[in-house]
């Protein structure tokens, strides 16, 4: 390979997302002229913001050198418990009274639910060495079943109009999902670029005994990782539930895997140390803008599932190639 | 001396190998030979190139220029698997062996023996393996699990396996490094059988005694560059040492005597258990190091000093026993980052494994344990880890391109002074140093060596743990020497010699411990 071919590979795979995603948003734009208008912007945005929260701890735990399979499942969980509580109050039977939650009370307890699990996720790897995958995939398991036990297996609906500001209004002129998605991508990126938590977050991935050796608390930053990522599945859960306006026992089956192809298409590596949050957020943009333009076109479902495995191996392949360049 | 006639045409050779990566030129004509039945040492500063050719020569890397002779007929090798079918092969430092299987499974990796029903024929393979290791070490069981082996007996199953492969040529890169020196012997034993059948073998490594000992010739180079090769039986140490710097090393240790001060850490019986079965990796060892004093612990592979080592920084709180004082106070060192509180610093022994995150800058790794020096209300500050940086590339003189390099890219000096660097940014009072001079070049050595005067003349207290015995009497006020997890002499300088040191390092040797002055 010739120095002019190898500087403008390295050109392309340092932006390969934002290339991508570039050269997506101008092939659909060509391809359907319902593509490019700022409602369609707006609603792909708006599609994309449950995926940006999940992705946002999910690129944390990747980095660190972890994986979570559980955020779906929490994300329905935390769901189910804000809805439960605002609709109808909580019995305890054997002090004999009833909690009457206001609709803050209950967001504040399905977020507590989500980093509850979340840490519980950090304490059986951190403390029983469970590796990520495995502690990860018992809770998605758990956290789907508590929720099926929670709603009897029956969507919660109506749940008021206070609560649905969070999924269905806007705030100078963007959708409030949008508004907590970008607020807290853009929190996180200050996280993990400019602090010492996020400095931590890195060392670990990068070589786990070193940063031990280092003097670093290992266990106690997963531990953080974790719960901070179960926190954020809640938030989701909360935007889902309150944007249709029902909690659904099954919302978010799947989820984990839509967050770790963002989280790859974003250039952050498997095997931990390198990523950003950044890169994510466009992984999440270039999965929503495929969606998008494929149903604009009238694409069959199940072809959209083909192209966006063809997408995820594409980025993973130039990721390869800088490597191997190296 | 050994000599074996050699035949004149090399089995293997060289031509004005070119090889270039982006900015670097590793490999500027470099001309190479080996004939069959020759030891053919390959010598040279990190950095001067020796993996590079050995890589080339083995089909691993391709030159950009140049090229190889195989039997005097031009060769190119697309890859290893190509040259495994020349019959040359590579024993690598790190060694190539899969740890959950058994020996002859790993001799037979990739050429297993089938029987007719196409399974692998097990009981052909265990037997044909104990014919190959018969001669090298009849104490392996080719159905042990290689994983339950030690160090020294792994390489040994790694030459088996070249040699099951019917190698010609064979390459063995730094092959001692991670070896006892009774391992040595049984490996240097090997290396003659190897040059009776005739088998070319090229000896990659830093350790000019044994080069002297092993081999016929000598290929020096530097900087990229070939700059000699000579006949091992015509030359000297110093001449080989002028050939790999270019000048006369006559000060290699820089020695200052210092006024001892008061004392900066005491141990007393300190243990520790094995986390599997109850053997003791260290065992009731008791030792205290003053400010301004160098104290080396010496002793064989498995002897426990890196257990003593990581047990003092907190690494195993759970298996240790014992006190530890850090200026009188005694210290429950329950973690590195408390051990590092009490102003105690470790160098560990494998610095890419357990000193650095590789894929991190040099700035990064630096400021990685002390991280609050480069933070600015709450928030890392960019200006700060730079500056804060530079103060140590310019200290102990890292040579790199940048702050902003990633550490992966370093010479092992350079890599050891990155993690020094770390280190001694969180100020120590004691300065724990693991190998600090494993698998890096004689400059960065001397650098190192000088280094350790300097921080002792500043006050520190500094335990060194070396396998190298002229390194250890070399910088080193006071020596204590470890034979199976205890310890079993301690020596003022100037009783030690490297006859006493090695009588106490060396199992079931009992000495009488010349213990206490």
């Amino acid at each position: 390979m010739n120095n002019s071919a190898r500087t403008a590979l390295k050109f392309i795979s340092r932006f390969q997302s934002v290339f991508v995603l570039v050269l997506m948003v101008v092939a659909m734009s060509l391809l359907s002229d319902r593509f490019l208008t700022t409602a369609n912007g707006w609603n792909i945005m708006r599609q994309i913001s449950v995926n940006v929260c999940l992705s946002i701890g999910m690129t944390m735990i990747i980095i660190a050198g972890g994986i979570d399979l559980s955020v779906g499942s929490i994300l329905a969980l935390a769901g189910a418990i804000t809805a439960g509580l605002i609709k109808t109050p909580l019995a305890i039977p054997w002090l004999g009274i009833e909690l009457e939650f206001t609709v803050g009370g209950g967001i504040l307890a399905g977020l507590a639910v989500g980093m509850f699990l979340g840490w519980f996720n950090g304490q059986m790897i951190t403390r029983v060495r469970i590796p990520p995958f495995v502690a990860t995939l018992g809770m998605l398991s758990i956290a789907r079943g508590l929720t099926m036990l929670w709603t009897k297996g029956f969507p919660i609906t109506g749940l008021g109009s206070t609560f649905a500001i969070i999924g269905t209004s806007s705030f100078l002129g963007a959708p409030v999902p949008v508004w907590i998605a970008a607020l807290l991508a853009v929190a996180f990126m200050v996280v993990t670029n400019k602090t010492r938590f996020g400095r931590y977050i890195y060392a670990v991935g990068g070589n786990e005994q070193a940063a031990r050796l280092s003097g670093l608390n290992v266990d106690r930053i997963k531990l953080w990782i974790y719960t901070l990522a179960g926190g954020l599945s809640a938030v989701a859960g909360l935007i889902v539930t309150s944007r249709l306006d029902s909690a659904q026992p099954n919302a978010g089956t799947g989820y984990e895997l839509d967050s770790i192809a963002a989280v790859v298409i974003g250039g952050t590596s498997l095997s931990g140390g390198r990523g950003s949050i950044w890169g994510t957020v466009v992984g999440c943009l270039i999965i929503g803008v495929l969606n998008s333009g494929l149903v604009l076109l009238n694409v069959s479902p199940f072809w959209q599932q083909v192209v966006k495995g063809v997408v995820i191996l594409v980025a993973v392949a130039i990721d390869r190639l800088k490597s191997d360049g190296e | 001396m050994i000599t074996t006639p050699a035949t004149d045409i090399p089995v293997l050779a060289a031509r004005h190998i070119v090889k270039k990566y982006p900015g670097v030129v590793a490999l500027n004509s470099v001309d190479f030979d080996v004939r069959a039945g020759e030891v053919h040492g390959l010598i040279g500063e990190n950095g001067a190139g020796k993996t590079t050719l050995m890589h080339i020569l083995a089909g691993a890397q391709q030159p950009t220029e140049g090229e190889i002779l195989l039997d005097g007929e031009p060769v190119q090798f697309a890859n290893t698997s190509q040259t495994l079918q020349h019959r040359i092969s590579i024993v690598y430092q790190e060694l190539n062996l899969i740890p959950y299987l058994t020996v002859a499974e790993n001799i037979f990796l990739g050429r297993e023996k089938l029987k007719a029903t196409r399974l692998i024929d097990s009981a052909a393979q265990n037997q044909r393996c104990k014919e190959l290791l018969a001669p090298l070490d009849p104490s392996i069981d080719p159905r042990a699990r290689l994983n339950t082996l030690r160090v020294g007996q792994q390489q040994i199953v790694e030459i088996a396996k070249s040699l099951n492969s019917h190698a010609r040529v064979i390459f063995m890169d730094e092959p001692t490094s991670a070896i006892s020196d009774s391992e040595v012997e049984v490996l240097f034993t090997l290396i003659d059988s190897l040059r009776r059948d005739g088998i070319a073998v090229v000896y990659v490594s830093h350790k000019l005694d044994e080069l002297l000992r092993i081999t016929d010739r000598i290929t020096v180079l530097r900087d990229g560059r070939f700059v000699d090769t000579v006949q091992t039986s015509d030359t000297r140490q110093d001449a080989i040492v002028r050939l790999m710097v270019g000048r006369d090393l006559s000060e290699m240790y820089v020695q200052h005597a210092t006024g001892i001060g008061q004392e900066k850490l005491r141990v007393e019986s300190l243990s520790q258990r094995s986390p599997v079965g109850e053997r003791l990796l260290v065992d009731e060892v008791s030792f205290s190091v003053a400010a301004g004093e160098v104290l080396g612990i010496f002793g064989l592979m498995g002897a426990g000093r890196t257990e003593l080592m990581e047990s003092i920084f907190g690494i195993h709180p759970k298996t240790t026993s014992g006190s530890i004082y850090v200026q009188g106070e005694r210290c429950d060192m329950r973690s590195p980052a408390v051990a590092m509180s009490h102003g105690i610093g470790l160098v560990p022994e494998d610095r890419k494994e357990q000193g650095l995150v590789l894929g991190m800058s040099v700035e990064n790794n630096i400021s990685l344990s002390n991280i609050g020096l480069i933070e600015k209300f709450r928030f890392l500050n960019r200006a700060l880890e730079r500056r804060h940086a530079k103060t140590y590339v310019d200290q102990l003189s890292i040579k790199t391109p940048s702050v902003r390099q990633a550490t992966k890219a370093l010479s092992g000096g350079n890599q050891q002074k990155v993690v020094l660097g770390r280190v001694l940014s969180t100020k120590p009072r004691v300065l724990l140093l693991d190998e600090p001079t494993r698998g890096i070049d004689i400059n960065a050595k001397r650098e190192i060596y000088s280094l350790i005067d300097q921080l002792k003349q500043q006050g520190m207290a500094i335990v060194v743990v070396s396998s190298e015995l002229p390194e250890l009497l070399g910088i080193s006020d006071r020596m204590m020497v470890m034979c199976e997890g205890r310890k079993t002499a301690e020596f003022r300088r100037e009783d030690a010699t490297e006859e006493n040191l090695m009588q106490a390092a060396v199992p079931g040797f009992q000495v009488e411990a010349t213990k206490r002055e």
